[in-house]
């Protein structure tokens, strides 16, 4: 019943696609990969880290927001989309604090993974040291907010799918902030558990399982041998671990 | 958990409020009001009666500037800081107050009485220097009335029984054209559309080519159909007067002079896409004038102009609930007020889809400027080529300007549009004027050789703002300020704004602290060029507006700030060392370092 | 072989562990090789105390004091191009950690606050270098023309970069190579 495919062009290679699909979505299933970090394919786009920036005829959209067109030139996988993608991550690492030596989730951290395959040698600008307590309270999880993105995986888990809405986001701009559903402020006086999906979701470091932290030897993670254009095309979710 | 007192009065709220959670912003503005803070179990009850998750409550209370997760005292004063009010002497009676109440600026008082902050423009431009005080607005403000003001503190007095000649607000109406000088009588516009019928009403509508007064100049006609064919039966209209951009103030004039108009104007607006629920979004900063429109509505009601069966016209049912905003100008985005008017954090939507067919509640809605929808009751009464023979082709009928600054008399001036910017300058009484920056933060500096330009959507395009500034003024500080803002204001959703700003902010500093190179001046560039591209929102896409002025049409102002045509460290080094003194108590030429690399 | 005369190499570890150096060292015998296209200036491994003159300065570790400062600056001075040599100099690394911290209370709890430092003193001496209130990058003091990070970048790493400089190809260091632990 579908209507023919229609196609655009992504790099001036043409990318079939069906009424109501967005641009990333046409060209990941056409087996291309735009960079993202708060896009899932389990949950609506979100649009908020613009990883996925492309240009289209000229003005920069959200692939992953923005309703594909047909005969629409896009241009993803070019010096000067790479080149800003470039400088969102170098804000989002000066942003928090993040040390990949010391973290549990180094070599599986996607933004850590997208840094490595846009190439990015320097964070470039000056840095936040943000002051962001962590909380342990829980017996099975650790927050470590330091690595935060705001990409609102977690919140969207826990509302969407666990039904338990453990996470929100508070204050706003540069103090944003995640936040649980407990008055103490504390995950432990939440009934989190380490089986909700949203503790198994966020894409950094931020939500860790307590006791298996470097478990995997150097190499053997994810995005060790195989950069992440190639993981998030092949797992199933779209995403490695 | 709350003492029995708060405890009835968390419920009284919730009942007033139906218990629908697109109220939890009216109800955590009330308690705001009511408590003077949001204790952690207060907003625990709260979700609880909302039947809303603790965080997405703690969420929200923690994104509107003027409500508190902490005590902020018993008196809560708040100086603007825009670059108008910076020239008022804002900081100099700001820093009188805090010395007579013996208080650091941001922080509550010792005895818990008092704090003093700043806060963003409250549309006071015109009136000489201004607060907010416990939300409510004080003007003419010198050294003499602050002390005045810290002796009622002091005393514990409350801010209702301060004088009231200490809150006059003048609607300085300097120029008055089509709008101001209509004399329109309530109901007037609304008989003559309801004899034009819907068809014939949007068919006036649309000869008029009015377009929105908000900044972005969408032609109002064409969202109004949009909204009448969009599915759904229960549309919306909503007045947007979260007059935030810096500098404006014309809607705060409108409010106050011609609420009747306004209301009609939304009205109008039912009568076009068949709405029967209005809301004005008033920006907390205007939370004054709530009791006037209030009872503004009510006489609406009464003369049959609101309510069921308007003006006697069978199926013509709509009304209007006022909703406050709490401190965020994101909220004057569209999208943005929607969420805010849910009850959730001013975060802009993603488009598509457009309120015209997914709005407050997934429900069609038309949002409209104040002065769009006040200039609709002209159409209705005078006609749609009327009002079309008014202006220039592209921008039709006139412009209400707030204008403030360097300038003899500032105020609301209207003007047909295509006036030329030296008009205006000359009409205000401007003598020397270095710069005019034209729509507020967002908007454009203007240069000496650009004052032959006119106001009008197809050469400079304003939502009203009109700040003038002379030589004795330097445009890199009104840049600074405007970066300041913007870093202030951004709600954080997207990574090119939330953390752009903030770094944009931090050159702008170093560069007013004598510590720029050329080398930041390519940073800053690039800045720039990411948020425009990148952001989400008109917010981050116009934030280094100012800045981007200044470096092509003030380079000078910028360039005299540079320490060094090559490098300079991000922070000031000797200052890095100044904790370390204090505890060894050294102050010999090794504690120190220069930020100059010649002299290490 | 080229008559070319050899490159001047500088190196110095600031707020580091010298583990980059020690990787550094992990190029084996290849630094034979190298050997023949430069020639080390003041650094660790030469045990010489000040820098000359010099085509390349690579600085291990982040800035975490007032010498910190001047060597750097002295580094910048004296070398053509500066690179900053893993993850400490491009981010603060590890000692960058202490940030939210206030140097004050650091310097309080170390000499003052234990027990058995009753009467004790915060050193006041000149020759002792003074604490920045905070560890920042390399790039946040002086210039610096390249970065390769790591924990520590690879002895194949540097092997890679150091050629592809010396050559004259811009240095590129892509996935797998490149990482940040």
């Amino acid at each position: 019943m579908r209507d023919t495919p229609q196609t655009f062009l992504l790099d001036g290679v043409p990318v079939p696609f069906h009424e109501g699909q967005t641009i990333l979505e046409a060209a990941r299933a056409a087996g291309r990969y735009i960079p993202h970090l708060c896009w899932h394919p389990d949950f609506p786009p979100h649009g908020s880290c613009k990883l996925c920036i492309v240009k289209v005829g000229g003005r920069h959209v959200s692939s992953c927001a923005m309703p594909a067109r047909a005969g629409a030139e896009v241009e993803s996988d070019t010096p000067e989309m790479n080149g800003e993608r470039r400088a969102l991550l170098q804000m989002l690492f000066v942003e928090g604090n993040h040390f990949c030596p010391s973290c549990e989730k180094s070599g599986h951290c996607q933004l850590q993974a997208l840094a490595y395959d846009l190439e990015m040698m320097t964070p470039r600008f000056n840095h936040f040291y943000p002051d962001r307590p962590v909380d342990a309270s829980h017996p099975d999880v650790l927050l470590d907010f330091n690595r935060c993105i705001y990409c609102e995986l977690c919140v969207r888990a826990s509302r969407d799918k666990d039904g338990k809405s453990i996470f929100a986001l508070t204050n706003r701009g540069i103090h944003k902030h995640l936040v649980v559903n407990a008055e103490s402020g504390r995950l432990g006086d939440t009934d989190f558990s380490g089986d909700d999906l949203a503790a198994n979701i966020c894409p950094v470091g931020v939500i860790l399982r307590k006791r298996v932290g470097f478990a995997v030897p150097i190499g053997s993670r994810t995005y060790d041998a195989t950069p992440i254009r190639v993981v998030a095309m092949q797992s199933e979710d779209g995403e490695g671990a | 958990m709350p003492d029995p007192q708060t405890a009835s009065l968390v419920d009284e709220i919730l009942a007033r409020g139906e218990r629908r959670p697109e109220r939890l912003l009216q109800m955590l503005v009330q308690l705001q009001e009511a408590l003077g803070y949001l204790p952690a179990d207060v907003l625990t009850v709260l979700a609880k009666g909302l039947g809303l998750p603790r965080a997405r409550v703690e969420g929200v209370a923690g994104f509107y500037s003027f409500l508190h997760l902490a005590p902020v005292g018993r008196y809560r004063v708040l100086f603007p800081d825009n670059i108008i009010d910076r020239m008022l002497g804002t900081p100099g009676l700001m820093d009188r107050m805090c010395r007579n109440l013996w208080l650091e600026p941001g922080h509550v008082s010792e005895d818990g009485v008092a704090s003093v902050d700043t806060t963003s423009c409250i549309g006071m431009g015109d009136q000489g220097p201004s607060m907010l005080v416990n939300g409510h607005t004080l003007t003419g403000i010198d050294d003499a009335r602050i002390d005045a003001i810290c002796d009622r503190i002091r005393a514990g007095e409350p801010v209702g029984a301060w004088p009231a000649e200490w809150f006059r607000v003048e609607d300085n109406i300097r120029r008055a054209d089509l709008l101001l000088d209509a004399r329109l009588a309530p109901g007037e516009a609304l008989a003559a559309a309801i004899a034009l019928g819907r068809e014939g009403w949007l068919e006036q509508m649309h000869r008029s080519n009015l377009r929105g007064r908000g900044g972005a100049g969408f032609t109002t006609a064409v969202k109004w159909l949009a909204c009448r064919d969009a599915a759904g039966a229960d549309k919306v209209v909503v007045c947007n007067a979260d007059e935030g951009e810096p500098g404006t103030f014309k809607d705060r004039v409108l409010l106050t002079r011609l609420a009747d108009a306004v209301f009609e104007g939304m009205t109008l607006a039912a009568w076009a896409v068949g709405a029967q629920q209005g809301f004005l979004y008033l920006r907390g900063e205007y939370r004054y004038l709530v009791e006037a429109l209030e009872s503004t509505l009510e006489a609406r009601r009464s003369a049959g102009l609101l309510g069921h069966c308007i003006h006697g016209c069978q199926g013509f049912d709509f009304d209007i609930e006022i909703r406050l905003g709490a401190g965020a100008y994101v909220c004057g985005e569209e999208t943005a007020l929607l969420e805010s008017l849910e009850g959730k954090r001013g975060t802009p939507r993603i488009r598509p889809p457009f309120p015209v067919t997914h709005g407050y509640l997934g429900r069609p809605t038309v949002v409209n400027n104040v002065e769009t929808l006040a200039k609709t009751c002209l159409i209705a009464r005078d006609g749609g080529e009327w009002f079309a023979s008014h202006g220039t082709a592209q921008s039709t009928g006139t412009k209400l300007l707030s204008v403030s600054g360097d300038v003899a008399r500032p105020g609301v001036y209207e003007y047909p549009f295509g006036v030329p910017v030296e008009r205006v300058l000359r009409d205000a009484g401007a003598e020397d004027t270095l710069a005019v920056q034209v729509g507020g933060a967002a908007g454009i500096m203007l240069a000496g050789y650009e004052f032959g330009r006119h106001i009008a959507f197809e050469d400079v395009p304003t939502a009203g703002a009109f700040m003038v500034f002379d030589a004795r003024r330097d445009p890199f500080e009104v840049a600074r300020n405007f970066v300041h803002f913007f870093a202030h204001e951004s709600c954080g959703f997207c990574t090119p704004c939330r953390v752009g700003t903030g770094l944009l902010k931090g050159y702008m500093d170093k560069l007013a602290d004598g510590n720029g190179a050329y080398r930041d001046l390519a940073d800053i560039e690039w800045l720039d060029r990411l948020l425009k591209n990148a952001s989400h929102c008109g917010l981050g896409s116009s934030a280094p507006n100012p800045v981007i002025d200044v470096l092509q049409k003030f380079r000078p102002a910028i360039e005299r700030r540079l320490r060094s045509a090559d490098f300079q460290p991000a922070f000031d080094l000797d200052k890095a060392l100044e904790r370390a003194r204090q505890m060894t108590g050294r102050d010999d030429a090794e504690a120190h370092l220069s930020n100059s690399p010649e002299h290490s | 072989m080229s008559d070319a005369p050899k490159l001047k190499v500088a190196t110095v570890s600031l707020a580091g562990c010298f583990g980059c150096h020690m990787s550094f060292l992990d190029m084996d015998e290849r630094i034979l090789g190298l050997l023949e296209r430069i020639e080390f200036d003041r650094s660790p491994l030469t045990d010489i105390k000040t820098v000359g003159r010099c085509d390349i300065g690579l600085i291990e570790g982040g800035v975490c004091n007032a010498e910190n400062v001047h060597v750097l600056r002295e580094f910048r001075r004296q070398c053509h191009t500066l690179v900053a040599l893993g993850a400490c100099a491009v981010n603060g690394g590890l000692p960058a950690q202490r940030n939210h911290l206030d140097v004050g209370q650091c310097l309080q709890a170390v000499y003052l606050s234990r027990q058995g430092l009753e009467g004790g003193r915060v050193p006041d001496d000149p020759e002792l270098p003074l604490p920045l209130d905070k560890v920042h990058p390399v790039h946040e003091v002086v210039r610096v023309d390249y970065f390769l990070p790591g924990c520590p970048p690879s002895g194949d790493v540097i092997f890679k970069f150091l050629s592809d400089l010396i050559t004259g190809r811009t240095p590129r260091i892509s996935h797998p190579a490149l990482h940040y632990d």
